[in-house]
């Protein structure tokens, strides 16, 4: 079991030691930066694209949406029409939800047992850590956008005067790195203290955790700890997304371990459990309407049944059932 | 493939978002601003240094700055020592602008590029004109 903890978190630490290695030699710097920027972005974006069309070539032959209400009946009962619908209104609303809100877990439950009765209470932890966890990711990636682009568009100036409006220190602290620090450790606290997740916790379910969170403490520590030229950080993150590539002197390495773990993070999506991104908009168990009973659905690989009628059997048979002196329909 | 339509509608959707930086910039970099120190006072200087090393005051004169406040303002501390053994006078405008008394060529220029807007201009003001 502990193998599932530390692999990951070793794992972790060397891409840390690599990349906080290159980043210190100048001529690995472009390899370090640029070269791997472009590696990533191009794994990324085509894997993700591979991995939908992937599945988009899974048949879906019968509606199995989960129907977590009542569905529609009797005009008398109560129909749940978000949570057991069966219109195409009532999906998107159900996917709206599920996707912007995380419905699904909102609706934990715990069991317990209590002086031998079992006990089901809600429990919103998880639902709470990871709304926390997934908003402020990504605001903080719409933040980054302005060390990608220039002119900055002014949704993204907005985005950064509201984090950052407590104005607490220089830099300003920004509310999202707080909330996604706590999340994040939220999050791993939950996989290494709850008996029951930690036994069906993989290395694939530790190993995003690890790196975000290193992600975060490497962007925390450039922020106030080991200052880098962010006129520089801007310079190479503009030249890469702009075809014009420029490694600038003197940028620190802690940029090199950040950048490296999130290129780790962004190469290692399209294979990961991390294409829950794609795959909650393709999950047929939400974005199906419940209209099993209400229409015909014919199974899509259905191929018309070859049928031997009697006719035809007689015909194949003809001459030998008249030697055999057996009544037949026709003579001919 | 099953329901083609949407899932390519769903893919298109996110090649925008992901393309959207690269397509934003189409092919033209911004290179890394260059702040200017053209100015008389800086002209003037028997030794072009500024208060710390530049290398430091690139990275980190916001931190710097927002402790020279704290020491000023809360400790009421005006006088600063720098690594050399140089006494300071610790002051925004008279110290800081006097030098760089070119706002537009000097702050803004890095801080427009980084979209970085700093709160200094809620109290003070620049002395050599431009709005508050």
């Amino acid at each position: 079991m502990a193998a599932r903890i530390l692999f990951p978190l070793g794992v972790v630490f060397i891409i840390v030691a690599v990349a906080l290695v290159g980043g210190s030699i100048s001529f690995l710097q472009p390899l370090f930066s640029v070269v791997l920027l472009y590696v990533a972005f191009a794994v990324f974006f085509f894997g993700f694209m591979a991995r939908v069309v992937y599945w988009a070539k899974s048949p879906v032959p019968f509606r199995i949406p989960t129907t977590a209400g009542q569905e529609i009946s009797l005009p008398w009962i109560k129909w749940s029409k978000i949570d057991n619908p069966s219109t195409t209104g009532g999906v998107l609303l159900r996917m709206f939800f599920e996707i912007c809100l995380f419905r699904s877990l909102f609706r934990n439950l715990r069991s317990d047992l209590r002086s031998g009765w079992l006990i089901h209470s809600p429990t919103k932890w998880l639902w709470f850590l990871a709304l926390g966890f997934h908003y402020s990711f990504l605001v903080i990636a719409l933040r980054h956008l302005r060390l990608f682009v220039q002119p900055i568009p002014g949704f993204v100036e907005t985005l950064d005067a509201v984090d950052g409006m407590f104005q607490i220190g220089i830099p300003p602290i920004y509310l999202t790195d707080i909330i996604i620090l706590l999340a994040v450790s939220g999050l791993l606290i939950r996989r290494l203290c709850l008996p029951k997740v930690r036994f069906i916790s993989l290395a694939a379910d530790y190993f995003p955790l690890f790196l975000i969170l290193g992600i975060v403490i490497s962007g925390l520590l450039m922020r106030f700890v080991f200052r880098v030229d962010i006129t520089a950080v801007k310079a190479l993150a503009n030249g890469v997304v702009s075809f014009h590539p420029v490694v600038p002197k003197g940028i620190g390495a802690i940029f090199f371990v950040h950048l490296a773990l999130v290129c780790t993070l962004i190469a290692y999506f399209p294979f990961s459990k991390l294409m829950h991104m794609g795959g909650v908009f393709m999950t047929p168990t939400r974005n199906l309407a419940n209209t099993n009973r209400m229409a015909y659905h014919e199974n899509p690989w259905r191929k018309p049944p070859k049928f031997h009628s009697y006719e035809e059997y007689e015909d194949m048979y003809r001459d030998y059932m008249k030697e055999a002196g057996l009544p037949l329909e026709r003579e001919e | 493939m099953y329901d083609a339509g949407k899932v390519m509608i769903g893919l298109a959707v996110f090649a925008c978002i992901f393309l959207f930086p690269f397509l934003y910039n189409h092919g033209e970099a911004s290179p890394k601003p260059k702040p200017s120190l053209d100015t008389p006072a800086i002209k003037a200087l028997p030794q072009k240094k500024c208060v710390e090393d530049t290398r430091f005051m690139i990275t980190t004169h916001m931190q710097f700055l927002n402790h020279w406040r704290d020491q000023a303002l809360r400790d009421g501390n005006r006088w600063y020592v720098n690594k050399e053994g140089r006494k300071i006078w610790i002051s925004l405008q008279n110290t800081c602008l006097r030098c760089h008394s070119n706002k537009k060529e000097f702050c803004d220029k890095c801080h427009n590029y980084a979209g970085v807007e700093p709160y200094c201009w809620d109290c003070h003001y620049d002395p050599n004109g431009s709005k508050l």
